[in-house]
């Protein structure tokens, strides 16, 4: 019988009073790909940083190669010849790759920066990675860099390699990439383990699921013999109908008009380069593109967050049709004009909410103002916050307690009632359904169908192409800061939005 | 090998508000003792009696509890100065400038104008130089802040250098004696400027502002919506800019009233209790009040009780000292010591330490 490369009993891991990880045990053997599923905070990450060193599990034993082993720190794990590529990737900007891959590792006290990069270039080429060892990390692309944290574990000589959401931050074509690589590992006679919680991966990539829900270990099938409803339900722990509503938009007109924006960001570079459409009415616009490619600039400057540099935004008031231009408005500006504009952003304990406040000091955010003299007047936040908190079912001791402290689902729950209270004309949300679990993502997903059909002009910025071509009217792509094309939900590709995501503009044009 | 850590550290659950205070009373229990025993250690006397006589040296006598309710008021007072700029998260560490600052014009309108104005009017002119002054002190790093940026903490810390030297020289200009390097006690004579005695005790209305200062402040912060804003600034100034509020405006205004408090503590300890200015006014306060706002976690009520437990360990440190002449390094030991406790019994309320079991063999 053959040993296991990696075997889990009975980990256990508290983090105050929550368990964060209880009793997993798992198992996963050479040349073979481990997905572990769940949804966000079910510690699938937790169960990782155990292996990889960065916890330490209150009880239960880890056996590397049938040997129990003790791993209190990374160098612990590399000495196992354990690797983990994090979801948020360590490299130091500008280094080349080489300089990266080697930093940190004790070669007799030699710097030999030649035969380094032929033995990158000899890995690479063994498993088919594309990749330029003298390039600097500021240079790369995310997938690029991606590829640069893989062969660092590589060249330490990982047999395990376990992949932290890899998929999350790249395009359908490089998703493929990576995978053929991956096989190309395990034919290799290596060790996967990969998070993730989109099921069509696991499917496709894996050939053991072990679905973990609530930090609790549900138990462990084979890819070949389960479909993805009972991996849903395994993962859930109910029955959930995946199906997003998408209305047929009701006598749309044009809302917003933006036209040539041009932006820059915070450190001075250019972040936005001539981003011309029109939101409509009753519609639903999705904004596509590359993780940091300018969406989140785009929200803010609508937003009245961000300065434009050149370029104009338009709103056209529904009830008069009188166009109002919110260039170089604020925030409480463009409310003072009668726009109810709302705006749902992507960091939410951030910039949308106050984590040390209660649900009612949240909802005064928009409304303090109101109501005459020096005082607060809380009565309608307080109904508000009692109404958000029914209808949208937030899990919340009460109306005061800290949102910091909520789930992640939650805490989106308390902004977005918040947003949609006003009865917006134009709702914005940035990653809306970012870490939340099933449930509340879909019901993230109706409330916006919701809107539309209410009549606001609603632009979401998403990830999931699924997502987004399932709810959405129309898809705006975006690739380093321009509009590379605007297509229409219901007849595209995730192939087409996928290209357009990677499409050069000419940006002197 | 199979080797265990010997212990880690795990953050603790929502702890019950009885365990919090059960593990802050063991702090002090706990204080008392090593404090005890580095007594006995170092200087061969009974612990008991060393703390009794703390005890004696701060409340023993109706005068000196009454010195103790003042040093608390005027400490208490700066304190609640910093609180609103402290809830904004701007780091004002120039409480020590602003309160010279209005310590400084209290001295000059009673200098130039004592003894020529009727006293109410003299009064009116005192305190609002004094509010004017300290409000400029404060201002002016908060302007700079706004506007480029500026390091508040440094900025805020530099200008009590200049408030020092300011005085220093008009003390010696203004010295009476000519060259004594002293202004001495102002109009002693008239007592013009000097807050009188209400049922004979000297320091009753400082006490009572402060009281009413300490009200207004926490009603200010909870319940108006500059409160409110300076909340959401100090939690967060992305949320701030997201809403709509001007930060800028919210940084001046919050730095205008902090200065202008601590321009009243200024007001209160010339006109109030000292009758003279000199560099050493303000005697560090400005820095132990940050001690005091950090410990009552910026609530104004919870001040009260810190202000005075510092005041109280000061006082009976200072009396111990002195009945068992010993060096005053001593009592700053000793008070060390307990503060050193009670701040880090806060770690132990938000975390666990959780000892693993040693040599634990475990069968592969």
């Amino acid at each position: 019988m053959k040993t296991p490369a990696i075997e889990l009993k009975n980990i256990t891991k508290t983090f105050g009073s929550n368990y964060a990880n209880k009793d997993v045990c798992l198992s996963v053997y050479n040349g073979e790909i481990l997905s572990i599923l769940g949804e966000n905070g079910s510690g699938k990450t937790t169960l990782l940083n155990m292996i990889s060193g960065i916890y330490y599990p209150d009880s239960g034993q880890i056996f590397v190669n049938g040997e129990e082993v003790t791993i209190t720190s990374p160098s612990d794990a590399f000495k196992y010849r354990i690797g983990m590529i994090h979801q948020h990737f360590k490299l130091v900007d500008v280094f080349t790759a080489t300089e990266n891959i080697i930093l940190g590792l004790e070669d007799n006290g030699k710097y030999d920066l030649k035969k380094a990069s032929e033995k990158v270039k000899e890995i690479a080429d063994q498993y088919g990675f594309e990749i330029d060892p003298n390039k600097k990390i500021y240079d790369m692309s995310v997938s690029e860099k991606q590829t640069v944290e893989i062969i660092k574990v590589l060249y330490r000589g990982a047999d395990v390699l376990m992949l932290d959401e890899p998929t999350a931050v790249l395009t359908p074509q490089e998703t493929r990439k990576l995978f053929s690589v991956m096989k190309r590992m395990k034919e290799d006679g290596k060790a996967l383990i990969i998070i993730t919680h989109k099921l069509n991966e696991v499917m496709e990539i894996s050939d053991k699921v072990a679905v973990l829900r609530k930090g609790e270990y549900i138990g462990t099938v084979d890819t070949a013999n389960t479909n993805e409803n009972e991996l849903t339900e395994m993962m859930v722990g109910q029955k959930v109908v995946l199906h997003i509503d998408r209305s047929d938009p009701v006598d749309p007109q044009d809302r917003l008009i933006v036209a040539h924006l041009n932006c820059f960001n915070d450190e001075g570079l250019k972040v936005l380069h001539d981003v011309t459409f029109t939101a409509k009415s009753g519609e639903i616009l999705g904004v596509a593109g590359i993780a940091g490619s300018g969406q989140r600039e785009l929200l803010e400057t609508i937003a009245g967050l961000q300065p434009m540099v050149t370029g104009g935004v338009q709103y056209i008031n529904p009830e008069t049709g009188g166009i109002e231009f919110l260039r170089d408005k604020t925030p409480l500006e463009i409310r003072e004009l009668g726009i109810r504009l709302s705006f749902v952003p992507e960091d939410r304990l951030g910039m949308g909410l106050v984590g040390n406040m209660g649900t009612t000091d949240n909802m005064l955010l928009r409304s303090y103002l109101k109501g005459k003299g020096m005082f607060l007047h809380k009565d309608e936040s307080k109904k508000l916050a009692k109404k958000v908190i029914n209808e949208l079912e937030v899990v919340t001791p009460d109306a005061e307690f800290p949102v910091r402290k909520l789930s992640g689902g939650n805490v989106q729950k308390v902004l977005v009632g918040r947003e949609i209270a006003a009865a917006p004309t134009v709702f914005m949300a940035a990653y809306p359904v970012r870490g939340l679990d099933i449930n509340s993502s879909y019901l993230i997903y109706n409330l916006l169908d919701e809107q539309k059909r209410n009549g606001a002009a609603v632009i979401f910025v998403g990830e999931d192409l699924d997502v987004l071509i399932a709810l959405c009217d129309r898809i705006l792509v975006i690739g380093s800061g321009s509009v590379t094309g605007i297509v229409d939900a219901r007849t595209t590709t995730k192939e087409e939005i996928g290209l357009l995501m990677t499409k050069e503009v000419n940006k002197n044009a | 090998m199979h080797k265990e850590p010997l212990f880690h550290l795990v953050k603790r659950p929502a702890i019950k508000w009885y365990e919090a205070w059960f593990i802050r009373i063991m702090s002090v229990v706990f204080a008392l003792i090593v404090a005890g025993i580095i007594t006995l250690a170092l200087t061969g006397l009974n612990p008991i009696k060393v703390y009794l006589t703390m005890i004696d040296g701060a409340i023993g006598t109706v005068r000196r509890s009454w010195a103790l309710a003042q040093k608390t008021a005027m400490l208490l007072c700066i304190a609640l100065a910093l609180t609103p700029a402290f809830r904004m998260r701007f780091w004002n560490t120039g409480a020590e400038g602003q309160v010279l600052a209005g310590g400084m014009a209290t001295a000059t309108v009673m200098l130039l104008f004592g003894n020529k104005l009727p006293n109410g009017l003299l009064f009116v002119f005192m305190f609002v130089a004094a509010v004017l002054a300290g409000a400029v002190w404060g201002v002016i790093p908060a302007i700079f802040k706004a506007k480029w940026g500026t390091n508040e903490t440094l900025f805020t810390l530099m200008m009590n250098y200049i408030a020092i030297q300011i005085i220093g020289y008009f003390v010696l200009e203004w010295s009476v004696p000519k060259g004594s390097g002293q202004i001495g006690v102002i109009n002693q004579n008239t007592q013009a400027g000097w807050i009188p005695a209400i049922a004979g005790k000297a320091y009753l209305v400082n006490i009572i502002v402060v009281i009413v200062l300490t009200i207004l402040v926490y009603v200010y912060l909870t319940y108006t919506k500059h409160g409110y804003e300076i909340t959401v600034v100090g939690e967060s100034e992305r949320t701030a800019r997201y809403i709509g509020i001007d930060v800028k405006k919210v940084i001046i205004r919050t730095m205008l009233l902090s200065g202008a408090i601590c321009g009243i503590a200024g007001f209160l300890l010339v006109a109030g209790s000292d009758h003279t200015i000199t560099k050493d006014t303000a005697g560090g306060n400005g820095f132990t009040a940050i001690m005091v706002c950090w410990l009552a976690k910026f609530n104004p009520i919870w001040m009260v009780l810190t202000a005075l437990l510092i005041c109280f360990l000061q006082k009976g440190a200072g009396e111990i000292a002195t009945m068992y002449q010993l060096n005053l390094s001593f009592s700053d030991i000793i008070t060390g010591i307990i503060i050193f406790f009670i701040v880090g019994c806060e770690f132990f309320i938000n975390y666990r330490i959780i000892f693993n079991r040693h040599g634990k063999e475990v069968k592969a």
